[in-house]
């Protein structure tokens, strides 16, 4: 492959063109560094998949003030469904809100498709003046004498390109944060995998079927036997004319139950509750991606002489049940490292010592402080109890009291007696379970 | 059509082949090691992982999503090696 010309040196050399590293380029562009931007795909978006529910929408909205109206966005979020699932029952939560900031600017949230979206965010980031290189594969870092990150090797003829601090922002993967040694190898219960179909259907009949009015959309969130006995959920979400679904296996889970990810897709899309929202949709493509949920626990060392971790690559997924949300820490931990990374070249100081100021940064943005507070959440929501046989009882009982059969009516507590019976719950494990669903969420 | 096999939505998927393997698997060690796990076989989202009947794992690169399943839920040391394809190759996403 021709290379372009490449300057031999830059300020910031940011490795990956998704949400934190496209979000890291544009603030340091900004603030008039020389920015190298590095994407392996073709494009910024080629190789990157989530659901996608982007809830960064004010964040953004501070860089890029009315940013939907130009950006490739599906569908604002204003409804959510909550769903706890058994092979034939379904008992959710439904939110709708009519209120401001949801159906308003800035929005809450919005369904994106990350080839178009990232693609745009990284355009953005040119714009600004940042040089983006994509279908360039980053193999090492650069070392100076002393040992510190001085720019990056890339897979091309004279690939070394030297730079001032590097931002790896280079996804779940990782590659740069274990080079250096600031991440560890991952254990298969640390993450998840997240097979994907887009389905394309007419928007009208989206419109009718999820009632939903114009731009407004809906995200689907399901827990239990929709996964089977896997540790995962599945989401559902309207695009403009398609939908997102998806099925999120623990890849421990998936090993110990010799489950194949695409036949549990299969398995979501013929669950009673689900077939009659997809009837009629037709495949447009199916994809793959690892999701780092296991949050704060993985989290690498944040930086080093001349380098910063951001995004997927300093695992900052929160995947919290209540919430699933990657894009939004993506982005405010890219302006974190930017700040960092601008600081930094204006005293021109790029020692660890320096760049430590990423810890504050973090907070400021509110990344560290957010997954600190849910750090107990990813292990309660894929605990066997929570995934197996809470949302079956749950199921099971609703099923119980709404059934008129002749028989004298349960009231609650004879009912919840009768569960526990029949599904050989044991009082200390609930307690144990309710405690840590309180450690995880109340306080 | 709602329900697909794998076949039907592999062919979804644009692939741009480099010449070159990013993932090499190690037979040997997974035929050495009586490896009787054999997780790479089901959890690969792509499907291409082919387990042979003298304990060795047939693999073809070439409709990789590069999303690194394999190697996280692979159990045998140096069974799997793996990097990304060279810039521009591999999976590219249209949709997702």
């Amino acid at each position: 492959m021709n290379a372009p010309a490449v300057r031999e040196s830059f300020d910031v050399i940011v490795v990956g063109a998704g949400p934190a590293g496209s979000t890291a380029a544009l603030l340091c562009a900004r603030a008039g560094l020389q920015v190298l931007l590095l994407e392996r795909g073709e494009y910024p978006g080629a190789k990157n998949v989530s659901g996608a529910a982007f809830y960064g929408s004010a964040i953004l909205n501070e860089l890029i003030p009315n940013w939907w109206e130009q950006a490739p966005v599906e569908r604002y979020i204003c409804r959510r469904d909550i769903a706890f699932m058994s092979s034939t029952t379904s008992v959710a939560l439904d939110f709708h809100c009519a209120g401001e900031g949801y159906t308003t600017p800035p929005y809450n949230g919005f369904i994106v498709l990350r080839p178009r979206f990232d693609r745009w965010l990284a355009a953005q980031a040119e714009a600004a003046g940042a040089f983006l290189l994509t279908s360039t594969v980053v193999d090492d870092v650069l070392r100076d004498a002393k040992g510190r990150v001085a720019g990056v090797r890339v897979r091309r003829e004279q690939g070394d390109i030297h730079g001032k601090v590097v931002i790896a922002c280079d996804g779940v993967n990782s590659f740069l944060a274990k080079k250096v040694g600031l991440q560890r190898e991952f254990h298969a219960h640390e993450l998840s995998l997240g097979v994907k179909e887009v389905l394309g259907l007419d928007p009208a009949i989206i419109e009718d079927r999820f009632r939903l009015s114009g731009d407004e959309g809906i995200a689907y969130e399901y827990l239990g036997a929709i996964t089977e006995d896997v540790h995962g959920g599945a989401f559902l979400y309207t695009n403009r004319d398609s939908l997102s679904l998806g099925v999120i296996g623990q890849v421990s889970s998936l090993v110990e139950r010799r489950k194949r990810p695409y036949e549990l897709l299969e398995r979501f899309k013929a669950h009673p509750a689900v077939a009659p929202l997809v009837r009629g949709a037709k495949l447009r493509e199916y994809s793959a991606h690892l999701i780092p949920e296991s949050g704060w626990t993985m989290k690498p060392t944040l930086y080093t002489d001349g380098m910063l971790v951001a995004g997927d690559a300093a695992g900052f997924c929160l995947a919290a049940g209540l919430y699933l949300e990657g894009m939004n820490y993506a982005m405010q931990s890219g302006l974190a490292a930017a700040e960092t990374a601008i600081d930094a070249c204006r005293q021109n100081r790029f020692s660890a010592r320096a760049l430590g100021a990423y810890q504050k940064n973090l907070k400021r943005r509110n990344v560290s402080t957010d997954f600190r507070a849910y750090r107990h959440a990813p292990a309660f929501v894929n605990s066997a109890r929570l995934q197996n046989l809470y949302p079956e009882v749950v199921a099971s009982g609703m099923e119980q009291l709404f059934r008129v059969d002749g028989n004298p009516k349960r009231k609650i507590l004879p009912l919840a007696r009768h569960l526990m019976r029949q599904y050989q719950l044991k009082p200390g494990e609930m307690l144990r379970d309710g405690y840590q669903m309180m450690r995880a969420y109340l306080w | 059509m709602v329900m697909t096999t794998h076949e039907e939505k592999m062919r979804t998927v644009r692939f741009r082949v480099a010449a070159t393997p990013h993932i090499v698997v190690n037979s040997e060690v997974c035929r050495d090691s009586g490896c009787s796990l054999r997780a790479c076989v089901y959890v690969c989202p792509a499907n291409l992982f082919v387990p042979l009947d003298d304990g060795g794992i047939l693999f073809n690169y070439e409709q990789c999503f590069e999303c690194g399943t394999c190697y996280i839920a692979c159990n045998q040391e140096g069974a799997i090696r793996w990097s990304y394809p060279d810039g521009g190759y591999g999976v590219t996403f249209r949709e997702s």
